[in-house]
């Protein structure tokens, strides 16, 4: 999965659904691991912002 | 300077991590709280709505931190037909950049060392056992050593993962949420409003939280399960566009909300959850703040105890958890069963427990008179509060 980071608020919210803990928040930037990431597209169901999506 | 030790490390400097930090220092803990942003408060993720009688124990009100004060609960049904709730006690709202800083300066009064553009990135474990906090500081990668951490770091609740919790929420205890605040509207500040139906907030409801009488927090929250083809802004930009046409947005912030309730596994050796962090959420309503100041109070506490004892296990620490269930626990499972039944209700049963409500009498209302009458509305619905009660007090 990807992170469009216009439109992300790192708000969190992916996090708290990631099943295998791909997603890591540093101060300003919501980052995904795709080494680890399993594509179930749960964090981009939840992300209000609508900023995550499987291709850049 | 920091020094390289503290008994008690506290990540997240919201309400839940504030107080637990307090309360941890009035214990005789040594505490250092990490909080990632520039300042505590900011960004503001939250509608701000908050019981007088709630937050009284932890901070006297001042009105430089209160935006409006309520008196009464406006329920908005499907159809437009709207009931009141008058007798629900005082409430406020907030402004919580202000209030988030009062709490920290209540922390700091009592000897916490307070880090702001500090972010927490891991715990450092030696043979297994956490003993410390790697963060970066100004982006300087650093560490500091020390006894217990306390996680009040909000819904993604990372500390947690690091120490091997499953934090991980399912997407139906997951409310993803938008809100604006809207100036240049025309609103009631003596009442704050709750708009329900599958149309306009799937799984959720739209609220209308005053901060003037020409300004508002308004908001939605829809369940995760239900934000597939449509997510809440879409859901929020219909409803703000047919009621307040010509509003502006002078704050737009996006943020989830977990609706599920704290579990045994929220503390480990050395780790304990406190506030959003380890789910202590109302499921239903999705409120926080009061529930997060009471875990961090309890967590706060039991830290300082353990402090006291040189005792750091999960076996000692437990009795947070067991605090947390008699003041909250044990309610907040009876909510999430309730929460699972709102969540198949349908329009028609809104409207049902609109008109329901608009037939208390108004010197009546209360929770357990809502309750009362409710179950002689619905039988079904004692069972369930029943079992899950009965359920709760097995597992114990």
């Amino acid at each position: 999965m990807y992170i469009n980071q216009h439109l992300c608020d790192v708000c969190g919210t992916c996090v708290s659904v990631c099943p295998v803990d791909a997603i890591e928040v540093f101060e300003t930037q919501v980052v995904i691991d795709n080494d680890v990431c399993i594509s179930c597209g749960k964090c981009a169901q939840v992300c209000p912002a609508r900023a995550i999506g499987d291709a850049l | 300077m920091i020094r390289k030790f503290y008994d008690v490390v506290v990540i997240g400097a919201g309400p839940a991590g504030s107080v637990a930090a307090r309360y941890a220092a009035m214990g005789g803990a040594s505490v250092l709280m990490l909080e990632r942003d520039r300042e505590p408060g900011i960004p503001v993720r939250c509608a701000e709505g908050v019981s007088v009688n709630g937050i009284e124990p932890y901070i006297d009100i001042d009105e430089s931190w209160v935006a409006a004060r309520i008196n009464h609960a406006k329920l908005v049904g499907p159809s437009g037909n709207s009931a009141f709730l008058r007798n629900n006690g005082a409430g406020l709202v907030l402004e919580r950049r202000i209030f988030d800083v009062r709490l920290c300066e209540l922390a700091i009064a009592q000897g916490v060392r307070l880090l702001t553009k500090a972010n927490a990135t891991g715990l450092i474990k030696k043979n297994g056992v956490v003993s410390g906090v790697e963060f970066t500081h100004d982006g300087v990668e650093t560490s500091v050593a020390c006894n217990i951490v306390i996680g009040a770091d909000g819904v993604e609740s990372r500390v947690g993962r690091w120490a091997g919790m499953d934090t991980a929420l399912a997407l139906k205890d997951l409310d993803t949420c938008v809100q604006y605040t809207l100036d240049g509207i025309d609103v009631n500040p003596e009442y704050c409003e709750f708009q329900f139906g599958n149309e306009i907030s799937p799984g959720g409801y739209v609220w209308i939280f005053p901060k003037s009488n020409h300004s508002a927090n308004v908001g939605i929250g829809i369940a995760g399960d239900k934000a597939k083809d449509k997510g809440p802004k879409q859901y929020l930009d219909t409803f703000v566009a047919k009621r307040f046409p010509e509003a502006s947005a002078t704050y737009t912030v996006y943020g989830g909300v977990p609706t599920s309730y704290m579990k045994d596994e929220y503390v480990q050796d050395n780790v304990i959850l406190a506030g959003d962090a380890a789910r202590q959420v109302n499921p239903i309503t999705g409120g926080g703040i009061v529930q997060g100041m009471i875990g961090g109070q309890l967590a706060g506490e039991t830290a300082a105890e353990a402090v006291k004892a040189g005792k750091f296990n999960r076996r000692f620490l437990m009795s947070y958890k067991r605090k947390w269930d008699k003041r909250l626990g044990d309610n907040q499972k009876v909510m999430f069963r309730l929460k699972e039944r709102f969540l198949g209700m349908t329009d028609g049963k809104f409207e049902n427990l609109v008109n329901f409500i608009k037939t208390i009498p108004e010197d009546k209302f209360s929770m357990s008179y809502l309750f009362k009458e409710a179950v002689k509305e619905d039988p079904k619905l004692m069972m369930d509060v029943a079992k899950s009660f009965i359920v709760s007090k097995l597992k114990k």
